[in-house]
């Protein structure tokens, strides 16, 4: 097996190039544990942990780029804020050791449908900025990164530099379900974003299908039915909570059978619709 | 290939790892520092916890080549000399430690919590130590023991 240490994302990039079969490891906290049990064994591993570009957090005009080596301890502390969906999510990631190491660049990775950080990234509108030396950057909306069960649009000579996400503009919420608060891999996670200026709600569903998607139906049912200067209207939360049910199309397995995790995922929408709701009509009495 | 890190202040040069060895291998097997504890190898259980530049993380996680040039400290590493660190101590005198196989991350994971954190609520020491298994104590005597490290930490700045 060869161990590559690139230090700046130009070698990193080269190195992915020359290599392509070369596995990207940042925290490890996928990749390792993959090697430990004998389940993969790379010709190559692409250390990350050098490039220094990809911890860099800015605001480029207006939108939020994250490197993707940023740890989610990182997350949590400096962008809860400006993204707050993410920054929930990241809180229910594994433990503090994991969030200490774990990225969202390794979670899109890995692209795991149950990975902790890509319903708020869905919900959000968030792109992916991935790279390679011979073509250049590739801005990938993440609704179109998903491609498979663990499978991504990362061509094999890419690597993910960021994300981009605009700051919310509105109340951000995240749900999952899972058999105690700490490590836990989600049973299902629902995430939830209000784009006033829009009238727009954004979705995202985790771990109840074999890519973490939108639930497209439900945001086009709220853009149609939602009175944004309004209580909440039981029967449209209701519907709403069914549309994203109805996206979903999970497994039973050993986590949790397909009929829970549909009946999770409506209560998980009304609930965070709900809280979501109540802080914008909160911020906007006051 | 040879690995370059300091490891409790000591330079060392580890000849012959395997890339994708695991830092825990190199410690236990390859240094001579069986403290941080070999059990799921999957990040699940906390035992294997080390200081990586001063961030507590799982060492089963972290590959050998990425600890080159940098820093790890171990719960080797924690005493001065003789002197158990205030944490170990607490650990002792509230019985904390059954089987003791988790102790020693714990230990890493809670002197960590201290450092950051004087005066730790029980919310925030379950949480700190959510990420470590015990499976003799029933996390009560070590909940005991953080408070009590705590404590005495405290009085001694």
């Amino acid at each position: 097996m060869d161990f590559l240490r690139p230090t700046t994302w130009e070698e990193a990039l080269a190195a992915k190039a020359d290599q392509p079969e070369a596995v990207p490891i940042q925290g490890g906290t996928d990749v390792m544990v993959e090697i430990n049990f004998d389940v993969r064994r790379p010709v190559a591993l692409l250390d990350l942990n050098q490039v220094r570009e990809l911890h860099d957090v800015e605001l480029v005009d207006g939108v939020q780029r994250v490197g993707a080596g940023v740890p989610y301890v990182r997350v949590i502390e400096e962008l809860g804020g400006a993204l707050p969906g993410l920054a929930q999510a990241s809180r229910t990631v594994g433990s503090p050791q994991i969030r200490n190491r774990a990225s969202v660049g390794g979670n899109l990775g890995a692209a795991s449908p149950a990975g902790d950080s890509h319903p708020p990234l869905l919900a959000g509108d968030a792109v992916i900025e991935v790279e390679s030396r011979d073509r250049g950057v590739r801005l990938i909306p993440a609704a179109d990164f998903y491609l498979g069960v663990k499978r991504s649009a990362l061509e094999p000579d890419e690597l993910i530099r960021a994300f981009r996400m605009k700051p919310a503009e509105g109340p951000q919420y995240f749900s999952k379900v899972g058999t105690r608060n700490a490590m836990v891999i989600a049973v299902c996670s629902f995430a939830v974003a209000l784009h006033p200026s829009e009238r727009r709600v954004g979705t995202g569903i985790g771990s109840a299908a074999p890519t973490p998607r939108r639930a497209l139906e439900a945001e086009a049912f709220m853009a149609a039915e939602l009175d944004w200067d309004a209580r909440l209207d039981p029967a449209v939360l209701k519907r709403f909570g069914e549309l994203c049910a109805q996206a979903a199309s999970p497994i039973d397995d050993v986590r949790g059978t397909a009929d829970y995790r549909r009946h999770a995922l409506a209560v998980m929408a009304r609930r965070t619709l709900t809280w979501a709701w109540n802080d914008y009509r909160k911020a906007r009495a006051a | 290939m040879r690995v370059n890190f300091t490891v409790n202040g000591r330079s060392e040069a580890v000849d012959d790892v395997w890339e994708g060895e695991s830092l825990l291998y190199v410690l236990r097997e390859r240094v001579g520092l069986p403290g941080s504890k070999n059990a799921c190898e999957q990040g699940e259980c906390g035992s294997c916890t080390v200081y990586l530049d001063g961030t507590p993380v799982c060492s089963c996680l972290v590959a050998a080549g990425q600890v080159e040039g940098r820093e790890v400290r171990t719960v080797e590493g924690l005493a001065d000399g003789e002197r158990l660190d205030p944490v170990q101590e607490a650990f002792v005198e509230a019985g904390a430690v059954q089987c003791g196989f988790c102790t020693p991350g714990l230990i890493v994971q809670a002197h960590d919590l201290i450092q950051r954190n004087e005066h730790p609520s029980d919310v925030e020491i379950r949480e700190a130590l959510a990420g470590n298994l015990c499976r003799c104590t029933g996390y009560e005597k070590i909940l005991d023991a953080v408070r009590l490290a705590a404590t005495r930490k405290a009085a001694l700045k």
